[in-house]
């Protein structure tokens, strides 16, 4: 029971991935082939790359989370996948550089044109579709038992470029690209660009019925290559999550092309949802062939230690990502409009007083030098001198103090530099 | 909690590029390790001129912390993709060491994953919430970051220290069991200098290097009340921090000494275990002893033991077979502490000018020294890291597991090598032409976007 709960966390975070960090990647899609639409491509590039700002980040940290969850609580699992499936981990490191990369880059040259900001943007388009295509495949090559117990034991190529796991890498990038452009969609109704809503809604729209159409053909595609994943699809409790993924999938195509974008999200997360915890029923209980996910689970100790881990991580996570969603979503973070006087809006409360008169009293500034000096005596005394650990602690916070104190006294004079 | 071994240790893996991957290991370190740096200590300095604009109103002020959020947000985002490259080659790379040890030390890396999280939503939130949040807010705002990158490098140098000094778990078969996570990490005796000494390290190398910025601007000529500004706050986190380190170096020195005598004889030299030893300043280890070094009659026992006539261990406790290379470790060692050294006394030469004379230093040659101290603080950054990494091999799980029983068995190494060297020369490019461009940005447009 125990053994079994980290495995929820991964799965947990690879839908929060898949679908967080998945529009993201989308965005880099439809960067790449910003054409078809009525509004320009250009105009189109902007609206993606600026979406994106300030949520790739986080999003991007649910990768960490299921790597750190997986080698503290799966270790030996992970050893083995990360050894066969080596290759397309590699292509997805080397994607998620440029990536990152790229986006810092373009962000700093906001005016920017030419052949060098031309670069980087393609570069930016190239690896967020290079990205989840690498991942996924990975995932393909685990499901069909690909990934042998040990280091390095299966086959460094086939485990990866197999015909489920391809299959499995271009659903990931056409559902990005739908995501995205759900997304998107919403985003441009919020800031009225009506243009771009309605090409954000074709876009979604066609790519949704892609990525349902590779849906259909990857469980064909199942059936032939992979017996045992087919069967644990289509029978028990990874048929009925198939049937809700379907259903869930419809549905969001039905809410797209009503303009419902905010619940096609919604349900399109479910879709995702389910088809990954229908992957888990598949091939539950084993996590890779011949390891259980029982028998992979590191000690209790262990797995209780990542349980409490989690759990007050959640307590900061949740309200924290809730903070960050509502103020993007509400448009609290959207780039100030070019004709809006930003800087004098936002004046801060206390009125500029003439910077002499704030000035310190001398007998306070006297006492923090006092008080910065004891501290250092105190603080080096402890540390050379002493050895209990709680006289060591002292020792460093009576540094911290001193540290502190003279930083303040010393880097901002009252006659301000 | 005692470490207990039953059993064999594993054997070494067939891979003939195990030197290539610690080569690429160490690169990606050494790219992330100065980002980290920024991340510990930049937010706070953020902040702080923030704070001064709010309690002056005087604008400088929201400059500085305008354009240092900017700067903050790209070292973050290239910190983000730097440091996931570390954690897929830490599974690419040492699967083995994942598979036998991942049950003690993974925790330290599920935790930094939360403070990672907290980081990235609210610089986010930081970086775009200028004029868009009230002051108070976005002040507010920034105060997560500050404190999750400071229990980000908490976590991760936890598990570091394990790796130097493994508590925590039974040895069976070559693999850890009864793992107890907790106490392995937190209640490490050896951990606790190793971070406080990086901690203060980021203060050092941050403040240098954003220092070094306005020192070049100054002899450059530029020298408004914008530049005075923000080297007074980057140079004084600096100049506070890198005279404590001397105290806190030491201290980790002393740990060194008690806990890995043999990494502590590879940066000394020291080849027989040796009463009343004595500190060798620069020179060559022959294989025996220093050579043409400048050599302190009792200073090593004195360092390392507070007492003349103490014994220090040499290299001799342990078969060649299990001694790091000497003289790269002790280069590395006594390039930090020879920085280190220069950096404690320019930083009391600028506290005593502040302090006295209530002014910045005019001398040209200071200007000179603060922009030099900027990549020699990255330099000594480095060699610190080189100390305790390459005076820790063989072995990658302290006196446990050796590297090359860790390695993959894949062969992608050099391809993932030559791959890696090609990006992160890009990716150096790229950040030249980005400071670059970043010196050249008008003061107005910061204030206006």
């Amino acid at each position: 029971m125990l053994a079994d709960v980290p495995i929820v966390f991964v799965l947990i975070g690879i839908t929060a991935y898949t679908v967080l960090s998945g529009a993201d990647f989308g965005a880099g899609l439809w960067m790449l082939i910003p054409g078809g639409g009525q509004a320009s491509a250009a105009a189109t590039r902007d609206d993606t790359r600026h979406a994106i700002g300030p949520v790739w980040e986080a999003n991007h940290v649910w990768l960490i989370f299921v790597l750190t969850v997986m080698w503290t609580c799966y270790p030996v699992a992970f050893g083995s996948i990360v050894s066969t499936l080596a290759v397309p981990l590699l292509i997805a490191a080397i994607g998620i550089i440029f990536r990152g990369t790229t986006y810092a880059l373009r962000s700093q040259l906001e005016r920017g044109e030419g052949r060098g900001v031309a670069l980087v943007e393609n570069l930016f388009a190239l690896s967020s579709v290079l990205t989840p295509f690498a991942l996924a495949t990975v995932v393909g090559g685990i499901a069909t038992g690909r990934v042998p117990v040990g280091n390095a034991r299966g086959n460094i190529i086939t485990s990866w470029l197999n015909p489920v796991s391809i299959m499995a890498g271009v659903l990931a990038v056409a559902f990005s690209g739908y995501l995205a452009a759900v997304y998107l969609a919403a985003d441009a109704r919020r800031l009225s660009e009506r243009t771009l809503m309605r090409d954000f809604r074709h876009r979604a729209l066609l790519s949704g019925v892609a990525a349902g159409a590779l849906a259909l053909a990857g469980l064909l595609v199942v059936r032939a290559e992979a017996g045992t994943l087919w069967h644990g699809l289509t029978t028990g409790a990874g048929l009925v999550l198939v049937i809700l993924s379907g259903l869930a999938g419809v549905m969001t195509l039905v809410l797209v092309w009503r303009g419902y974008f905010g619940l096609a999200r919604a349900s399109a997360a479910l879709a995702v949802a389910a088809v990954i915890a229908g992957w888990a029923a598949a091939q539950e209980p084993l996590l890779l062939p011949g390891l259980t996910v029982r028998a992979a689970a590191a000690g209790r100790a262990t797995l209780i230690a990542t349980i409490i881990g989690v759990a007050v991580g959640a307590a900061v996570l949740v309200p924290s990502l809730g903070l960050l969603y509502t103020l993007v979503l509400r448009g609290r973070l959207d780039a100030a409009a070019s004709d809006e006087p930003a800087a004098p809006a936002a004046v801060p409360g206390p009125v500029v007083v003439p910077v002499a008169r704030r000035a310190a009293s001398v007998p306070g500034t006297r006492l923090a030098w006092a008080f910065a000096g004891v501290s250092l005596v105190a603080g080096v005394g402890l540390l050379v001198f002493a050895s209990p650990a709680w006289a060591i602690a002292i020792g460093v916070l009576a540094l911290l103090a001193c540290a502190v104190t003279v930083f303040a006294l010393t880097a901002a004079p009252e006659d301000g530099a | 909690m005692g470490l207990s071994l039953v059993g064999a240790s594993p054997a070494p893996v067939n891979q003939q590029y195990l030197f290539e991957a610690r080569q690429m290991q160490a690169l990606s370190l050494s790219v992330h390790i100065p980002l980290v740096c920024f991340g510990i200590a930049f937010p706070a300095l953020v902040l702080f001129a923030e704070w001064r604009y709010l309690r002056t109103g005087d604008p400088v002020y929201r400059t500085v912390a305008r354009r240092w959020s900017r700067i903050m947000l790209a070292l973050f985002a290239v910190g983000v993709v730097t440091g996931t490259i570390l954690s897929f080659e830490l599974g690419l790379l040492w699967p083995v060491w994942m598979q036998d040890f991942g049950n003690v030390f993974g925790l330290g890396f599920t935790l930094e994953g939360f403070s990672f999280f907290v980081e990235a939503i609210f610089i986010g939130i930081y970086a775009y919430g200028w004029d868009r949040l009230r002051p108070g807010l976005h002040f507010a705002s920034g105060l997560p970051i500050a404190l999750a990158g400071i229990s980000g490098s908490f976590f991760v140098i936890s598990v570091n220290a394990w790796m130097n000094h493994p508590t925590g778990f039974t040895l069976r078969d070559g693999r850890a069991v009864d793992a107890h996570p907790w106490s392995a990490l937190f209640a490490n005796p050896f951990f606790y200098a190793e971070y406080v000494h990086m901690y203060f390290a980021g203060y050092i190398v941050c403040g240098f290097l954003m220092a070094g910025a306005y020192a070049w601007a100054f002899l450059r000529g530029r020298w408004g009340r914008y530049e005075r500004t923000a080297l007074r706050i980057s140079l004084t986190a600096a100049a506070v921090a890198a005279p404590l380190e001397v105290v806190v170096g030491d201290w980790a020195a002393r740990d060194v000494a008690q806990y890995q005598p043999v990494k502590l004889a590879a940066m000394e030299g020291l080849a027989q275990t040796t009463r009343g030893a004595a500190e060798h300043l620069l020179g060559w280890y022959n294989g025996h002893a220093v050579v043409w070094g400048i050599e302190i009659p009792k200073l090593l026992s004195l360092l390392a033991f507070h007492n003349p006539n103490a014994t220090v261990k040499g290299l001799d406790i342990v078969p060649l077979a299990d001694q790091p290379p000497v003289n790269v470790v002790r280069f590395a060692f006594q390039t930090m502490v020879g920085i280190g050294t220069l950096f404690a006394l320019l930083s009391l030469f600028y506290l005593y000018i502040s302090l006295r004379r209530r002014r910045l230093p005019n001398a040209r040659w200071f200007y000179w020294a603060v922009l030099l101290a900027g990549p020699l603080s990255v330099v000594a950054l480095i060699a610190g890291w080189i100390t305790t990494e390459v005076g820790r091999q063989p072995w990658i799980v302290y006196d446990v597991m050796r590297v090359d029983a860790s390695v993959t068995g894949a062969h992608i190494i050099p391809f993932g090598y030559g791959a890696l060297c090609l990006v992160y020369l890009g990716l150096a490019g790229a950040v030249v032409w980005l400071l670059r461009r970043f010196s050249r940005i008008p003061l107005e447009d910061d204030d206006a976007g």
